[in-house]
């Protein structure tokens, strides 16, 4: 298994530095290091001689990929691209485009979202397995039918619409539970649990209708048929046999976004007022902040591929078939 | 089930700490403290003074920094007072050979401008560890190793702390980090034409510096983020110096009276060396943020506590604050209002302001609404529930709001949005009769009146012209509307009809809207960033306007960056921008009119050129304000009202809701030091909140039994299935035997 992963890892190199590759041309497709200075200095009184400044400040006065003035390595060295990727891969993220480091924003801000995300991950993925098996169990009666039938209008109802109406109802009308905010440690708690709420129910419909195709596909095989003839109770053998068997698409899907928590929630945070990751990208993105964009991406894709290597461990938890080799 | 209940309940009181209030999203031990709450959209770039230049920045730092001057809180118009300075100086004239001229000189002869600022003694800064001095008197934490320095992480981390007398010297080293080649001030090009010698300090500093950094990176290697100290004490820079401990003395090029108002600007505030050295040593920013942009150190009122901008900053009291008295003047009305109640108090009044991010306008209105925050704007969409309108037009409080005790304040900004043509363009620019008459039809055509009722909900007043009410030059008397735009009918100005505007187009050319030379219909280009469907809008109300005198608009949408380097390089027709004061003088509008600011980075983005304006412009910009003044100001705008090379767009009006255990709080629209003169009642306001946000319980009652009533078919079924399955085997059990 060991060398199974280590070649994975040495498979993950080109894929981040195409990542990288990949997304620092489709920034400066769009934006400029004038730009970006521009953007950083205001549009009041700023100076050409300012722009020149702040670009060479920030290492953006270099050629993009290719630096024709430079001798030997130093033309591919002595460029932007070179500059501001290769000290990612030693998770060296540098400074915001403000100023500001950008490792400090990241070891501050992944808690909160962490508090957000994972309560949502592991309750939401406990809901939805929770009201698939029990349409499944109930599989072709009224009480699947409506069951279906409500998970189709949970999907089809905006994310949005859940966030407002739970800040409406929780908050404003009832004044249960704070609008927005958040705070460090346990205090977290009282800010965190209507946005995780709100995140699990939201799920509910698309998480629960994927959980009861995979479940009922299960039922329908031939040692489910044995395990009636067995005389087994329809609670064990849900539970017991096809809960199990059906792990393996489940973990496909769950696994590989554990590492990603970390990330955070885009529209949540922000409407929440959760100091996390997501709405840091966000920021990021609207302030054209490259050194942010480029880092996150990076941490993006190196979460994931390590969400990939964690989903095919963990086949071979619950499937003793499944080898890596 | 009863137990399911229990639990909810109390797990909900667990989490809300059983308080009288559920949906306090503040530590319980602040309730009832003397602390103000506040909030903030967009998260600030920047704390240093050097580079702060944004409104939601000011905010921060003008409670932290003190420049020499600020601007009198109460009266109008605005006023320039001294801050730490003892008085305001009035400038002395040199002309070129040196010699002293009067007062009065005339600006052609005045070849330097000399400013004598004397400070207060005994002024000391907030406690920081860059004070810090160790039993023999030496520096605690000027020379740390870069292993010292890797155990902290917060400001709070370096045990002590000290502070020190404000002398002149402090204000020489700002001055100086404006040329710092490290610090990118945005008006370190403006302040380079006028304060003697900053240009050649700039210069001078960028060799050295590179000079440094060679070595540095040669030591350190060249990946190296690190940056060695430039001690600013060991530069000289001719045209401003330190007299003695508690004077200075800065020299500008010519006569430029605005440069005061410059001086009220952060900018200008004092920056202590040892604060500089403190940030600059190896290690500080390693992943720390331990720099001047991110923990402030000054004089003022409050200093910075807590930096978290993603969440909230926090200030504090600062403990060696000067001591300023409340006002005890103020404009007319102001005592009617209850605004100098605190005469002659010793500010700040409250001990804590805590800022917080809100994002999204719909929790930052609710939770105002519920008196967690103590003041508030209005979005356009709580505005009706905020806000109605009377028969005469002036806003007043929904029943509401006014039950709730909540005050409405409304002050016309400082600020002029316009739609600017481009004097370049062959179409629309230029002095030409026909292009003249083309740009006053289309301002005619523009009904600002129906635009700010429309999309600003009536919050605004439709431009007369460049300058906005406030500042000097400005009429609202008969004296002041515009008559190339307006008609003066019952003692107001009354929008020119549709047909006028029609009249021009035909003698500019165009009758019915197409050229009379070639037959074609005559199409505009407006460029705009606007592209979401909020702007729809507005962009179609724009083409409804113009196709009131049958002018076809084409709408140009681009993004920001594109839309910046279109208006830079001159590529576009018509746009849409605004200008808000850096300090209350004409010349702070006119400059944008002013012909050779119209480059490719000056603020005439318009390219206005007209050699009469400009010739008016440099007379009056260094007036003192008075009947000349005003004479001339009432030429430029006659000359600008006819060339139009601008429509007259609007100013904005501010409206600021605040609850009623805010005392005091006037608009200041220069002056954002103004948090200082802010008192609350905190009993009041506990009162309110627990009044205002009484959990209602029965809901998480209904939730545990809609879920249980939800569960309870499922059950039964299941329940049903299992003894139906027993009794089919039985059955069939006994069949068999």
């Amino acid at each position: 298994m060991i060398a199974y992963i280590v070649r994975r890892a040495l498979y993950a190199v080109p894929i981040l530095i195409g990542v990288n590759l990949l997304t620092f041309w489709l920034f400066f497709v769009v934006n400029t290091p004038d730009d970006m200075a521009r953007l950083q200095l205001g549009v009041r009184r700023v100076t050409a001689e300012a722009v020149e400044k702040w670009k060479a400040e920030r290492g953006y006065d270099k050629p993009k990929y290719y630096n024709g003035g430079a001798q030997g390595l130093g033309r591919v060295t002595d460029t932007i691209f070179f500059e501001k990727s290769v000290r990612l891969f030693a998770f060296d993220f540098g400074n915001a485009d403000d100023g500001r480091s950008i490792r400090h924003e990241i070891l501050t801000r992944m808690w909160p979202s962490l508090a957000l995300q994972l309560p949502v991950f592991i309750v939401g993925l406990a809901v939805n397995i929770t009201f698939a098996l029990l349409m499944a169990f109930f599989r072709a009666t009224y009480l699947d039918f409506w069951g279906v039938v409500l998970c189709v209008a949970m999907m089809s109802i905006s994310g949005l619409f859940y966030i407002i109406g739970g800040q409406y109802l929780f908050s404003k009308v009832w004044n249960l539970i704070p609008i927005s905010g958040y705070a460090g440690g346990w205090d977290a708690a009282k800010f965190v649990i209507l946005p995780v709420a709100v995140g699990v129910v939201s799920g509910i419909g698309s998480g629960s209708r994927w959980y009861r195709t995979i479940f009922l596909e299960e039922m329908g095989k031939d040692y489910v048929r044995t395990a009636r003839a067995k005389g087994l109770a329809e609670t064990a053998v849900m539970f017991e046999h096809v809960l199990k068997n059906g792990m393996i698409p489940i973990l496909t899907g769950a696994v590989v976004v554990i590492p990603t928590l970390f990330m955070g929630a885009l529209i949540a945070e922000s409407f929440f007022g959760i100091p996390g990751l997501g709405s840091y990208t966000i920021d990021a993105i609207q302030a054209q902040d490259f050194s942010v964009v480029r880092s996150m991406v990076f941490l993006g894709s190196v979460l994931y591929i390590f969400g990939l290597l964690l989903t095919d461990i963990s086949y071979t938890l619950v499937d003793p078939r499944v080898r890596l080799e | 089930m009863r137990g399911a209940l229990t639990t909810a309940i109390l797990l909900a009181c667990g989490l809300a700490g059983c308080g009288r209030v559920w949906n306090d999203p503040y530590p319980a031990e602040d309730r009832g403290k003397n602390i103000l709450y506040s909030a903030f959209t967009d998260r600030p770039k920047h704390l240093d003074p050097a580079q702060s230049y944004t409104s939601d920045e000011y905010d921060v730092i003008q409670q932290i920094y003190e420049p020499p001057f600020q601007y009198h809180y109460l009266k109008r118009p605005y006023q320039l007072i001294a801050a730490t300075a003892t008085e305001v100086p009035r400038p002395k004239y040199y002309n070129a050979s040196g010699q002293p001229l009067s007062a009065d000189a005339d600006a052609n002869r005045v070849a330097y401008s000399e400013y004598d600022i004397r400070i207060r003694e005994g002024i000391r800064y907030q406690p920081h560890p860059a004070f810090a001095k160790d039993d023999k008197g030496e520096p605690l934490y000027l020379s740390l190793s870069e292993k010292e320095i890797a155990s902290k992480y917060r400001l709070s981390d370096f045990p002590r702390t000290g502070t020190r007398e404000l002398t002149a010297e402090d204000y020489v080293y700002e001055i100086k980090r404006l040329a710092h080649p490290r610090v990118v001030s945005p008006i370190y090009g403006h302040m380079a034409d006028y304060i003697v010698g900053l240009k050649e300090l700039g210069d001078w500093l960028k060799r050295d510096n590179d000079t440094m950094m060679a070595e540095h990176r040669k030591r350190f290697g060249p990946a190296d983020k690190g940056a060695p100290w430039i001690d600013l004490r060991t530069y000289e820079i001719s045209g401003v110096r330190a007299v003695d401990r508690y004077t200075y003395r800065v020299r500008v090029r010519g006569k430029y009276p605005q440069f005061l108002y410059w001086l009220a600007m952060p900018f200008f505030a004092p920056m202590p060396w040892e604060a500089d050295k403190f940030y600059s040593q190896r290690g500080m920013n390693e992943g720390r943020n331990f720099t001047l942009d991110w923990y402030p150190v000054g004089t003022g009122a409050y200093m910075l506590a807590e930096n978290d901008p993603n969440a909230r900053m926090i200030l504090e009291v600062n403990p060696n604050f000067r001591g300023e008295l409340y006002p005890s003047e103020g404009e007319p009305g102001d005592a009617k209002e209850g605004l100098l109640a605190l005469a002659g108090q010793r500010v700040p009044f409250v001990e804590r302001i805590v800022f917080t991010r809100e994002k999204e306008s719909i929790p930052y209105w609710n939770k105002f609404l519920q008196g967690y925050y103590d003041s508030a704007g209005i979005a356009s969409d709580n505005f009706d529930q905020a806000v109605r309108l009377n028969l005469e037009g002036e806003a007043t409080l929904t029943p509401e709001m006014e039950e709730r005790g909540i005050r409405l304040r409304t002050s016309v900004a400082t600020s002029t949005f316009y739609l600017a043509f481009n004097f370049k363009d062959a179409l629309v620019g230029g002095s030409s009769e026909r292009a003249k008459k083309l740009r006053q039809a289309l301002s005619i055509a523009i009904d600002w009146e129906e635009f700010i009722s429309i999309f600003a909900n009536g919050r605004g007043i439709a431009g007369m012209g460049p300058l906005p009410p406030g500042i000097f030059g400005y009429r609202d008397d008969a004296a002041g509307y515009n008559p190339v735009v307006y008609d003066w009918v019952d003692g107001k100005p009354q929008r020119k009809p549709v047909s006028a505007a029609k009249k021009l187009l035909a003698e500019a050319g165009y009758p019915d809207g197409r050229d009379a030379r070639t037959g074609q219909p005559l199409v505009l280009y407006l460029d705009t960033v606007g592209r979401g469907p909020d702007d729809a809008a507005r962009l179609s109300w724009y083409a409804r306007q113009f196709a009131k005198i049958d002018v076809q608009l084409e709408v140009r949408a681009t993004d920001w960056n594109r839309f910046q380097e279109k208006i830079r390089s001159g590529n576009t027709q018509m746009f849409f921008l605004g200008w808000n004061a850096d300090y209350p003088d004409p010349e702070n509008f006119m400059f944008l009119l002013y012909g050779p600011n119209g480059n490719q980075d000056g603020e005439n983005k318009s390219r206005y050129a007209s050699p009469v304006f400009d010739r008016l412009f440099d007379e009056m910009k260094n007036m003192e304000n008075g009947p000349r003044r005003q004479a001339i100001i009432d030429q430029m705008v006659k000359i600008a009202r006819e060339d139009a090379p601008w429509i007259w767009g609007f100013h904005p009006k501010d409206y600021t809701l605040s609850h009623s255990w805010v005392k005091s709080g006037k608009p200041n629209k220069m002056a954002r030091n103004t948090l200082k003169y802010v008192r609350v009642d905190p009993a009041l306001r506990e009162r309110k909140r627990a009044e205002w946000n009484r959990p209602v319980e029965w809901p998480l009652v209904a939730i545990m039994l809609v879920l249980i009533a939800a569960s309870a078919p499922a059950y039964l079924s299941y329940r049903r299935r299992e003894k139906r399955a027993g009794r089919d085997i039985r059955t069939s059990a006994a069949a068999s035997a």
